[in-house]
């Protein structure tokens, strides 16, 4: 009995006697490596960027035109909407495959409201109200449901699909029944910045601060990068998870309103295949699939990306069939050079921390 | 996102309390004994997990200003009780009671509301989040709204406070550091870091010292001691004796999940303690057999592997124990990781009853007799969301097969069988690992690979976080396995168990063996010496590299 008592008071484990010094500063090197690496990340996607449009430009000299640069922008700045959506919803660690279908839905509610003579501004509201509404469905079935979201927003995608080949049939609009007030605003702009870019730029940057300096934006990551604690942290992980997705279709609405602006015309297929540019953009611009990291303005560069390698290649003289090829081969880039630099970073961390053996 | 999995045991719900129940106020609920009224207590509080009752009617109290321990072995039931202190569970009977007043956390946040906070025993971070943020998750400061803040973060403040908190714990953390890296001890000084944040008036430790250096254990206790100055009420578990009678006024013994006692520290002796948790007298916690010493049955030569270990040599013989000692990070675990095959070396051999091993190859080690229980037995040694005969049957898969396919009945009768002789603490062997308490997920581990009939048992770590009475029949287990002509390799911090336990004692340092040390005579100072790289002048078989290994 006595060697029983004795053992805890005389058990200095091994473990234990690496003396720790008393408390000196804080080694601030691990923040700055981490921090560099952030910011390399979307540093990385611009210098690629301006490379892929000056190299261009020395190839093909009317490519960097202002009209060039005009379409350029327009057609990232309905990308950039979707992939800040769907950017926030990965930040959670899940996913929205239906954004393509929103958006082609959506579009031609839009469309068709603009057709019967409706306000521009209840066009654009009715598009962004019923892409929220799909949102809140998806995010129902994810959060209360507890069905994973790959499944449920897969069968969203077709559901969605199937209402719009049955709502849409084989019609289509086209601009000479929409209004010319709404597509002029379409390819307007201040100089050469498109209405469009701008409103794309705004909505970055209203979610990018709201993310990072609100408590309630900051749940976003917590729910991401681990829901046990989360929940233990008391946040409402479906309240949240809810927020994400109807903000997701949200902004798939407004980009489907948009999408009639710019190309003024709309059919049953619009917006087919969308989703996946989509979240090859939000992977190329650095947000993780497992959750937690990355910032909706990586997610805007990388759409920003994948539109100008689309825009690219037909003033190179490439086929456009290679179009595909290529972001698939970025995509898988940029997941390798995730995982090669998430794996060196956390090595990194652990040889400085103090404790680890 | 799936709160319905933890309460779904709920059935009757804490409404469901008999009136009787609630005649029996806990003690100075009275205004005249308001001083000492309890801030938080549970009322024959009851917890069920499909047939396993974790908690049976177990009452507690704590009071403003006192240190209350929570003592039991593992599976007593201790963490469950926290949970539903904690509102992460919601008990099946009986009533939780804030300022006397029958209270329902329907949720963590509601238990925080109450002034509630708590330590887990598993560290909660977000790795990708600062440290910083892991503190203040959901309850940043905020600018001011005059200052145009609007409600935002005031990131100045969440760094400074959290700046603070650190200087009060003495610990050098970059509040601006991701919280992914840190080690568990670090990760453990956030979570602490956190519950003082809130400025709790209950604060509930679940073994919050079991990676804490003494230093850092020492500077806990007085961070206790002052918010205990301050009126808090603090309920605090720990495996270590030493640290209930340094830091509590009184202590509570779980048994089972049943209420055994609650009485002051004050003329208690440890002793009686581990009495109370056990239920009978430990024979010895250390109950080493003389064993008959055979042949070499691991022969391990000049093994290494750059830049983690260099030039190890030994042999263990059958019916031997050897112990590997060391500090953590001198080599152990990865010479065990890689003698096992699991990662591959740049030089030696290990040979196996004479027959060399092929590198790199666990199932080749596996097939050569040998086994090997890792540390880290929730990454490692389990797949928690398996059924108890799933996991303790999954290195023995190739026995239990008939035409290629597992037989389910072959597969339940051989764990029961382990089961029973493990004296594993289950519901039913089809529920998951998940639902076992440690030191039962450890016996598990040990019975999927004693199924196997291993000649050389590699453990590492093999009782750490475990409570005495468990740590007693592990020790006892491995006592008799060597009795039975097993080589038994043993890695352990723990030094009373490598002096209690081991025939000889090999110390690492720095990757490379230092010492080699026989059992008598040895004290555990020359075990320090040898593995902190002082040379100890009265042990001459301390020496750098093989030349201070017996042949």
């Amino acid at each position: 009995m006595s060697s029983t008592s004795a053992t805890p008071r005389t058990s200095p484990t091994l473990a234990a006697s690496e003396g720790t010094a008393p408390a000196p500063a804080a080694d601030t090197a691990p923040r700055r490596l981490v921090a560099f690496i952030g910011r390399a990340r979307q540093a990385a996607i611009l210098v690629v960027l301006v490379l892929l449009l000056l190299a261009t430009e020395l190839d093909n000299h009317r490519f960097l035109s202002s009209q060039g640069i005009k379409d350029l922008l327009l057609d990232a700045a309905i990308l950039m909407l979707v992939a800040v959506g769907q950017a926030v919803v990965v930040i959670t660690r899940n996913v929205d495959l239906s954004v393509g279908s929103v958006l082609g839905i959506s579009a031609f509610a839009a469309a068709d409201l603009l057709a019967g003579g409706a306000n521009p501004v209840w066009a654009v509201a009715a598009a962004i109200l019923l892409g929220a509404g799909f949102g809140l469905v998806n995010g129902l079935l994810v959060s209360f449901g507890q069905v994973p979201a790959l499944v449920v927003t897969l069968g969203m995608l077709y559901v969605v699909r199937g209402l719009d080949s049955i709502w849409v049939g084989p019609r289509e609009i086209t601009s000479q029944s929409l209004p010319a007030g709404y597509t002029d605003f379409g390819h307007g702009g201040l100089g050469p910045i498109p209405y469009l870019a701008l409103i794309a730029v705004a909505a970055t940057v209203a979610v990018g601060y709201y993310l990072a300096r609100y408590r309630s934006g900051r749940e976003f990551y917590a729910i991401g990068s681990n829901a046990q604690a989360a929940r233990l942290a008391g946040i409402g992980l479906r309240k949240r998870v809810v927020a994400a997705y109807i903000f997701a279709g949200a902004l798939a609405g407004l980009a489907g309103a948009l999408y009639v602006a710019r190309f003024a015309y709309v059919d049953a297929t619009t917006g087919g295949g969308y989703e996946l540019t989509v979240i090859s953009a939000v992977v190329v611009g650095g947000v993780a699939m497992t959750g937690g990291v990355g910032s909706v303005y990586g997610a805007a560069l990388g759409a920003l990306l994948l539109t100008s390698i689309n825009s690219v290649l037909p003033a190179l003289n490439v086929s456009s069939v290679w179009e595909e090829a290529i972001d698939g081969f970025l995509l898988l880039v940029a997941i390798a050079v995730d995982r090669i630099v998430a794996g060196r970073v956390t090595s990194a961390l652990r040889e400085r921390s103090p404790h680890h053996g | 996102m799936n709160d319905s999995t933890e309460v779904g045991h709920n059935a009757a719900g804490p409404e469901a309390v008999n009136p009787e129940a609630a005649a029996a106020v806990p003690p100075g609920s009275g205004p005249a004994a308001a001083a000492t009224a309890p801030i938080l207590a549970l009322d024959a509080v009851s917890v069920s997990f499909g047939a396993v009752r974790a908690l049976r009617s177990v009452s507690l109290a704590l009071a403003p200003g006192s240190v209350h321990a929570l003592a039991g072995e593992n599976g007593a039931g201790k963490s469950t009780l926290v949970k539903v202190l904690a509102g992460v569970l919601r008990p099946d009977g009986g009533r939780v009671l804030v300022d006397g007043e029958p209270t329902v956390f329907h949720g963590p946040a509601d238990a925080r509301g109450a002034g509630i906070a708590v330590i887990y025993q598993e560290p909660t971070v977000f790795p990708h989040l600062s440290i910083a943020e892991n503190i203040y998750m959901g309850r940043q400061p905020r600018a001011s709204l005059r200052g145009l803040g609007l409600g935002r973060i005031d990131r100045t403040k969440v760094r400074r406070w959290t700046a603070d908190l650190f200087a009060r714990l003495g610990v050098a953390l970059d509040p601006d550091q991701p919280a992914r890296g840190l080690s568990i001890a670090d990760q453990q000084m956030v979570e602490i870091a956190k519950a003082l944040s809130f400025d709790a008036r209950v604060l509930i430790m679940d073994e919050p010292t079991a990676a804490l250096t003494p230093a850092e254990v020492d500077r806990l206790f007085a961070v206790a001691r002052a918010l205990k100055a301050q009126g808090a009420a603090i309920l605090f578990i720990s495996h270590r004796l030493d640290e209930i009678f340094d830091l509590c006024d009184t202590v509570t013994t779980l048994r089972d999940g049943g209420w055994i006692a609650t009485e002051p520290v004050a003329g208690l002796g440890a002793d009686d303690l581990v009495r109370r948790m056990v239920g009978r007298d430990l024979d010895s916690l250390y109950p080493k057999q003389d064993a008959q010493i055979g042949e070499v049955a691991l022969d391990v030569r000049r093994l290494t592997r750059e830049g983690v270990f260099t030039d190890v040599s030994f042999q263990v013989r059958r019916g031997e124990i050897v112990a590997l000692a060391g500090l953590v990070g001198a080599g152990r675990t990865e010479v065990a990781r890689a003698v096992f095959g699991i990662d591959r070396w740049d030089a030696g051999s290990v040979q196996v009853d004479g027959r060399t091993l092929r590198p790199g190859s666990p199932s080749a080690a596996m097939s050569a007799g040998l086994a090997l229980v890792p540390e880290d037995r929730r990454a490692q040694g389990l797949v928690m969301m398996h059924s108890i005969e799933r996991n303790s049957t999954l290195t023995g898969v190739r026995g239990l097969t008939r035409g290629g396919l597992v037989s389910r009945a072959a597969e339940r009768s051989r764990a029961a069988d382990w089961a029973a002789r493990l004296e594993l603490k289950y519901g039913r062997l089809s529920d998951a690992v998940a639902t076992l308490s440690g030191g039962n997920q450890q016996k598990v581990v040990l019975g999927k690979w004693l199924s196997t009939a291993p000649k050389v048992l590699i453990v590492d770590e093999p009782t750490r976080g475990i409570d005495v009475g468990t740590k007693a029949q592990v020790h006892r287990l491995l006592s008799q396995l060597a009795a039975d002509g097993v080589a038994v390799l043993m890695i352990s911090s723990d030094l009373p168990e490598v002096l209690g336990m081991a025939d000889r004692i090999l110390v690492m340092h720095e990757g490379r063996l230092a010492a080699e040390l026989p059992r008598e005579g040895t004290t555990e100072e020359a075990v320090l010496a040898a593995a902190t790289g002082a040379r100890a002048a009265s042990e001459p078989a301390a020496g750098r590299g093989p030349a201070g290994v017996a042949r």
